[in-house]
């Protein structure tokens, strides 16, 4: 992808109450996945190309609907426990079903979406409506068959992980073993095997002897994407821990520490808060790891720790104004940012529905925005530029007109082809780019 | 947390303003805040870091995250604003003095103010008690424990917490949310080693060693809680 190249808005899909809080594609990008406040999940499929419309690739359709969680009471703590789905992932697809893991702030659960288009028909005990017979009245025996039904897809709980978090989850993390994975809160990080739902093995804790001197949380954590037994995990502090779990049964001491020395000249009483990395992800090479703070994202080679290689501004304007980002809390904002599927473009998102690119070899960016008034079908989307100071163009934004309760959090990139998904609120935008 | 959206129309002409204000509030040691650095500007920004605390702690279940980033905020704004005041040693830039003492005398009666009717707001807050409890109080009769139990290599040797609110100041702020009640670890004396604090490259110092005496008192506690306990039922 060329990262100037223009981009046609696809799809958009308004979700109909809720605000979007996850994005997902699965592994080979056929399935995209959202979970949103209320403790859904909608799935969506890309349909197959036609070969009567060549030019026109494979546009996501509802694939299926579910509820994930609910909100619960937690009795003993007289606490209620949101039903807002924080982060899905997608296991890699070893059959005809597709599996996932969902989950909120205290509970992670595995999910089987399959689909059944044939029904058993003939039961020799049950009529066709399922009632009873009477064996009395049973003079011969057939076997049932299966016949054809109309396409129904099903999703289906299969294990649920509970009990294990006392704080809350920010992030869940397949393992390249496809046997385990991780769920991280804000002290702990805990190893699941898929098979064992009573059992987790902690892995990390931060948790201080006096919760007094709590100073340190942790912000996300995910699995090297070969090697299954490393790991990383961010902090408030905006550092980046590597473990080994071959090193150690609880990962405390980490194999490397990656944090960059503060820039004098920009200190502030609000440093610390800007530099909170709310994600942390690894290159599909995994050579790399990019990391996103409120301000910047950047670009970590595993092999250098003391700073990273590569820095992207997002919104620097947003610099001067942290006073008043602190008032409304908006400076507390977790983005997200991707990997494109040859890790050689970074997204991520910003305020007014913007959401920006880099581009890591030719250093360009780019600045796009997700809104039904400017996005037809079709059409390319146009870069957006915001203004700083002094005169502002005829297309451009000034700092000052932004909209912060439009931000774009949530973002996601198809794993090999160029087709984004940008949450955007409530509303989901998939956009890709030209085919001429 | 929900943001509270702030959209601002501005005329063009007052654009360049508010990136003077916000110069205010960059740290004393900023050649900026040299020139006009009303003292006031510094309580506000502590009073409203404080009103975010309150707030904050006021939840039934506080966002750890942000009361962290706040209180760490409110302890440099806090150094900045009083950097001989007894508090604990938190890394502050060096302040002009100038400027440091305006802000001394004048915001120091707004700062002890603050800081005192914090804490009583705090001391009557109906928190999680902060003594840890062994481990059947986890699981009361009937209920099983569908979850984790963290494995014996991530013993998590906790002392009582000790001290009063208004003892420890800033520190004192997080005994309300210490939830060592419920997490599913196991109580010991404050006489056993204490596991080591967050994880801090140079400062980290070696877990102490369990002597056999301890290692015995271990074992019983290990032993009695597992008699409380009930195993989980079937079918989960």
């Amino acid at each position: 992808l060329k990262c100037t190249e223009k981009y046609i808005y696809y799809l958009s899909f308004q979700s109909k109450s809720d605000i979007i809080s996850t994005v997902e594609f699965n592994h080979t990008g056929e399935l995209l996945a959202t979970g949103d406040k209320g403790g859904r999940v909608v799935i969506f499929q890309r349909e197959q190309e036609s070969k009567n419309q060549v030019h026109r690739r494979g546009e996501y359709n509802v694939y299926s609907t579910f509820q994930s969680h609910e909100p619960e009471f937690d009795y003993l703590k007289s606490l209620e426990i949101e039903e807002k789905i924080n982060k899905i992932r997608w296991l890699p697809q070893q059959n005809a079903a597709y599996f996932l893991l969902s989950t909120n702030d205290k509970t992670v659960k595995l999910w089987k979406v399959s689909e059944r288009d044939k029904r058993p028909e003939g039961y020799n005990l049950k009529d066709e409506e399922g009632r009873l017979r009477d064996p009395a009245t049973i003079t011969t025996l057939r076997v049932p068959v299966l016949r054809p039904m109309d396409l129904m897809v099903e999703a289906t709980p299969r294990r649920v992980f509970a009990n294990a978090h006392t704080y809350h989850i920010n992030s869940i993390s397949v393992n390249s073993d496809y046997e385990t994975y991780m769920s991280a809160d804000d002290l702990r990080i805990n190893l699941w095997n898929f098979e064992i739902t009573n059992q987790s093995f902690n892995i990390v804790d931060i948790k201080p002897a006096n919760m007094e001197e709590l100073t340190e949380v942790i912000t996300a954590a995910e699995f090297h994407p070969h090697h299954c037994n490393t790991f990383v995990y961010s902090s408030s502090k905006g550092t980046i821990r590597l473990c080994d779990m071959r090193a150690s049964a609880l990962c405390d001491r980490h194999t490397k520490f990656f944090e960059e020395p503060e820039d004098p000249s920009n200190r502030s009483f609000f440093s610390e808060i800007i530099s909170s990395i709310s994600d942390v992800k690894f290159s599909h090479s995994g050579r790399y790891i990019m990391t996103r703070d409120y301000l910047t994202v950047k670009v970590w080679d595993l092999n250098m720790e003391n700073r990273p290689i590569e820095t992207y501004q997002v919104h620097d304007y947003l610099r001067s104004k942290l006073c008043s980002l602190y008032e409304n809390d908006c400076i507390f904002d977790k983005f997200e940012c991707v990997w494109n599927g040859s890790d050689s473009v970074i997204m991520t998102g910003s305020y007014n529905n913007f959401f920006r690119m880099f581009d890591r070899n030719t250093k360009r960016d780019v600045t796009l925005e997700a809104s039904r008034e400017n996005s037809k079908p079709r059409a390319i989307l146009k870069p957006r530029k915001v203004c700083v100071g002094g005169k502002r163009r005829k297309d451009e934004i000034s700092v000052d007109s932004l909209d912060f309760s439009k931000k774009i959090l949530h973002t996601a990139w198809h794993p090999s082809e160029n087709i984004i998904a940008v949450a955007a609120t409530n509303n989901l935008y998939i956009f890709q780019d030209k085919v001429n | 947390m929900l943001s509270k959206g702030l959209k601002r129309k501005r005329e063009e002409e007052e654009e360049k303003e508010p990136l003077a204000v916000d110069a205010w509030w960059l740290d004393p040691g900023h050649a900026s805040v040299a020139q006009a650095a009303p003292a006031v500007a510094s309580s506000s920004l502590f009073d409203l870091s404080v009103l975010k605390l309150h707030h904050s702690l006021q939840q039934s279940e506080p966002d750890l995250r942000h009361l962290v980033l706040v209180v760490n905020t409110l302890r440099r704004i806090q150094a900045s604003m009083a950097p001989a005041a007894a508090l604990p040693p938190v890394p502050s830039p060096p302040a002009a003095p100038s400027v440091a003492d305006n802000l001394l005398a004048s915001s120091d009666a707004a700062l002890s103010a603050s800081m005192a009717s914090l804490l009583e707001d705090l001391s009557h807050i109906e928190g999680l008690s902060q003594a840890p409890q062994p481990l059947a109080d986890e699981a009361p009769p009937g209920r099983s424990i569908g979850g984790a139990a963290p494995s014996l290599g991530a013993l998590d040797l906790l002392g009582p917490a000790t001290g009063c609110l208004l003892d420890d100041g800033l520190e004192g702020l997080f005994e309300d949310i210490d939830t060592s009640m419920y997490d599913n670890e196991l109580w010991a004396p404050a006489s056993e080693g204490l596991k080591p604090g967050p994880e801090d490259g140079p400062g980290k110092e070696e877990a102490p060693e369990l002597d056999e005496a301890e290692l015995d008192y271990l074992m019983d506690v290990l032993v009695g809680t597992q008699a409380l306990e009930r195993p989980p039922g079937p079918g989960r």
